[in-house]
């Protein structure tokens, strides 16, 4: 079914040891305009991971490849088709969302016009006209996410890398997030996202990968997951609950 | 254990706030730390102690006199503590009207909002009260050495003076507040306590040159003019000048006036606190919207973004804003000096440029640490195709670009009088600039930006290091301009500084 997508992201052997190992040899290979949610418990590796993908953390072993790049090697290059996004929107209080876009475009080297259309196009699909010029200081959450995922894709990434973007986004502001990202990957973007919303891994993903421990206990479609589980019918949630379980034994 | 939702209980619950805050200012948390800060306080303690001793041994047998120039001086050392104690009642009076922290909390709990807020406004006293207790307790406990137990009164009258300012931030706040709004109150009234601060002794200092044509402020008091106007000995102006003498009357008089102000303040304001705090909080929510004159999008490069980005944050940055002005502020008295040192045909150099490279290298820390330590999206700088070198550099740039926004017409007004001072000035400013940036860099740690207030928490080295390299460049200016070759030895001891930073440094940074 893959072999004829290019390879997006493809980690081999990637580690990373806290007190702990929190990554452990982690070889994962996700394709382009694919929609990957990795899942696991609290504390599995999963940001661990991906902070290493997108440059945040240095791997101890192991290597990361985008887009066909040594990530490692030339992060430049590779985080120029990169966009991250975290659960904790990281964006400037006395800035408004087009001076940060801006702010951004300049740091991705975005040519000027491209950027501000691209710029206009974001704020429009996600509904910030009316906030557009005003500071960022007092808006919610779910205004910032979608400040911080207009950042995100202002440079119109290849790879978009998300951890946990819908946490604390009430229910119009999370079926934005969600529509601007299947658009992306309709486009042939490639996401990957870290969820504990089930559901959502289950209406969206592609395929699933499901770590435990530092290590990718298992992978697939939903449908390759239920197999591999034999739970039949069973909805996500009981499949990977018996993933988990199943490695923790 | 107290009743809750109490008076005494709420009291409880403000001083263990309030001491965790103070520990963990000078600790910030760590065991070791916590060891190296009471090691500091001890040294501190002895050494004011000496420094007390060397200052005021000879005043311990001062009697209850009638002397004008004793009660002058007297009174003016208390007008200028009080002033500087107004100065911090109102930085903390602020502070709480606009950190949201527990408001939520206690305006939704069943307790009245009045007496929580009665009890933070006397913890804002008391916390006053403890800072001043702290620098005047070693010249009391010299004089009480020295001249006897009537000297204790002096606890007393620091105590009154807290109670005093507090009571007068409180109203100047609230006044605040009901003239121009939330919204600009914040930037306003750190602009007033500031300028509160530094504007006494700015004033006595610009008074002193002109009468004396120097910066000793007793100069201004000793002068026969001044002496002339003093009320009479009876008056009431003096009752702090004879409590601190022992007089137990003017010290009675002195605490009661002081508890009575506070506490009619308190009564006062303390029913519309929560209406203001709110008001306040609100100004966080509310939307400040920009100019939209910045619709097109410019090209720019990496570092142009960055350094775009790091002014802007800067400009918008009202403290910054305050403290810079207050830098400029106390220029005033050497511009003075230098003025009214030209008219009479005098270089006055030496004295300009010190204060002038002094204040840029203090300036440079504050913006360096905003720029490069208060990052308030680091996982978006790291993640952006930039190299680390190429962001530290555009943030350096940021940091001097600001200073030399600040400081470079100085030296442009001095290349009028002298090109070789201004030539000097622009060296100490671009050296004490560099020397502070370049400590910042060595012991950067990611913070946000509001934690701006606690950044000497987190290295006392640096703090201290940033001081005495400031000290040293503007030595090594002010040795330069006479000219001399001597200038060398404090430019030595400047570049052992920044060795010693070099050396100590964490590695991780």
């Amino acid at each position: 079914m893959h072999a004829s997508r290019p390879v997006s992201l493809a980690t081999r052997g990637l580690r990373k040891d806290f007190e702990r190992p929190a990554v452990d040899g982690l070889d994962l290979t996700i394709y382009g305009g694919e929609f990957y949610c990795l899942l696991g418990p609290n504390g599995a590796g999963k940001t661990t991971t991906l902070r290493m993908v997108v440059g945040l953390l240095r791997p101890d072993g192991g290597t990361i490849t985008i887009d066909g790049i040594d990530a490692l090697a030339r992060p430049e290059d590779a985080k120029q088709i990169t966009a991250w996004l975290s659960d904790e929107p990281m964006i400037y209080e006395k800035l408004t969302p087009y001076e940060y876009l801006e702010f951004v475009a300049g740091l991705w080297r975005i040519g000027a016009a491209a950027a501000q259309a691209r710029a206009r196009d974001l704020i429009g699909w996600l509904g910030l006209e009316d906030q557009a010029h005003t500071r960022c200081e007092g808006f919610s959450k779910g205004m910032r996410q979608k400040v911080a995922l207009a950042g995100a894709l202002v440079h119109d990434p290849k790879l978009i890398i998300l951890d946990e973007p819908l946490t604390g986004l009430d229910a119009g502001s999370a079926r934005l997030v969600k529509n601007v990202l299947r658009e992306r990957v309709a486009q042939g973007g490639t996401v990957i996202m870290t969820t504990h919303i089930l559901e959502v891994a289950e209406r969206m993903a592609d395929r699933i990968g499901v770590i435990a421990n530092g290590r990718l206990i298992a992978e697939g479609t939903l449908e390759e997951l239920r197999v591999k589980t034999g739970t039949g019918v069973a909805s996500l949630e009981d499949t990977f609950l018996a993933l988990v379980a199943d490695a923790a034994a | 254990m107290t009743t809750p939702a109490t008076l005494t209980w709420l009291a409880g619950h403000e001083f263990r706030l309030g001491w965790r805050d103070l520990t963990s200012l000078m600790t910030a948390g760590g065991r070791r730390r916590r060891r190296n800060a009471i090691l500091a306080i001890v040294v501190f303690v002895v050494a004011m102690h000496a420094f007390a001793n060397w200052v005021v041994k000879n005043y311990a047998t001062i009697d209850i006199g009638a002397d004008p120039l004793i009660l002058l001086t007297i009174s003016s050392t208390l007008l200028l503590s009080w002033a500087l104690l107004l100065s911090q009642a109102m930085e903390s009076v602020t502070r709480i009207f606009y950190t949201r922290s527990d408001l939520d909390l206690i305006l939704t709990s069943p307790v009245s909002a009045r007496k929580v807020f009665a009890v933070r406004m006397a913890r804002i006293a008391g916390g006053a009260a403890m800072m001043a207790l702290l620098l005047a307790s070693p010249f009391i406990n010299v004089l009480v050495w020295h001249g006897g137990p009537r000297w204790l009164a002096a606890y007393g009258v620091v105590a009154a003076m807290a109670a005093t300012a507090t009571a007068v931030a409180l109203a100047l706040t609230v006044g605040l507040f009901r003239l121009i709004g939330a919204r600009r109150t914040r930037l306003i009234a750190q602009i007033v306590a500031a300028v509160i601060g530094a504007g006494f002794v700015i004033g006595l200092q610009i008074l002193a040159i002109f009468s004396g044509g120097t910066l000793s402020r007793m100069a201004a008091l000793h002068s026969p003019w001044l002496l002339e106007r003093v009320p009479e000995a009876g008056s009431f102006m003096w009752l702090p000048a004879y409590a601190i003498l022992g007089d137990r009357m003017a010290l009675i008089a002195v605490a009661l006036g002081g508890l009575i102000i506070l506490a009619g303040a308190i009564l006062l304001f303390s029913g519309r606190f929560g209406e203001h705090a709110l008001a306040a909080a609100g100004v966080s929510a509310a939307a400040v919207r920009q100019r939209r004159g910045s619709l097109r999008f410019r090209p720019r490069s990496p570092a142009s973004a960055l350094r775009r980005k790091e002014w802007l944050l800067l400009w918008r940055d009202p403290w910054l804003i305050s403290q810079t002005l207050m830098q400029i502020l106390y220029l005033l008295p050497p511009a003075v000096l230098l003025y009214v040192t030209f008219r009479h045909g005098t270089d006055a150099f030496v004295v300009l440029i010190p204060v002038v490279v002094m204040a840029a290298g203090q300036l440079a820390g504050g913006l360096a640490w905003l720029s490069i330590s208060g990052e308030d999206a680091p996982d978006l700088i790291a993640a952006a195709p930039v190299t680390p070198a190429r962001v530290l550099t555009a943030k350096i740039e940021a940091v001097l670009g600001g200073v030399a926004l600040v400081f470079g017409p100085l030296a442009a007004v001095m290349a009028f009088e002298s090109v070789y001072a201004a030539v000097v000035m622009a060296l100490g400013i671009v050296a004490a600039s560099a020397a502070a940036t370049f400590i910042q860099i060595c012991f950067r740690a990611q913070a946000r930006r509001s934690q701006f207030r606690r950044r000497h928490t987190s290295s006392r080295i640096a703090t201290f290091a940033e001081a005495f390299s400031s000290v040293a460049w503007a030595a090594t200016a002010a040795v330069a301009a006479g000219p001399s070759v001597f200038a060398l030895i404090p430019m030595a001891v400047a570049l052992s500084i920044l060795l010693g930073i070099w050396v100590v440094r964490p590695r991780a940074a």
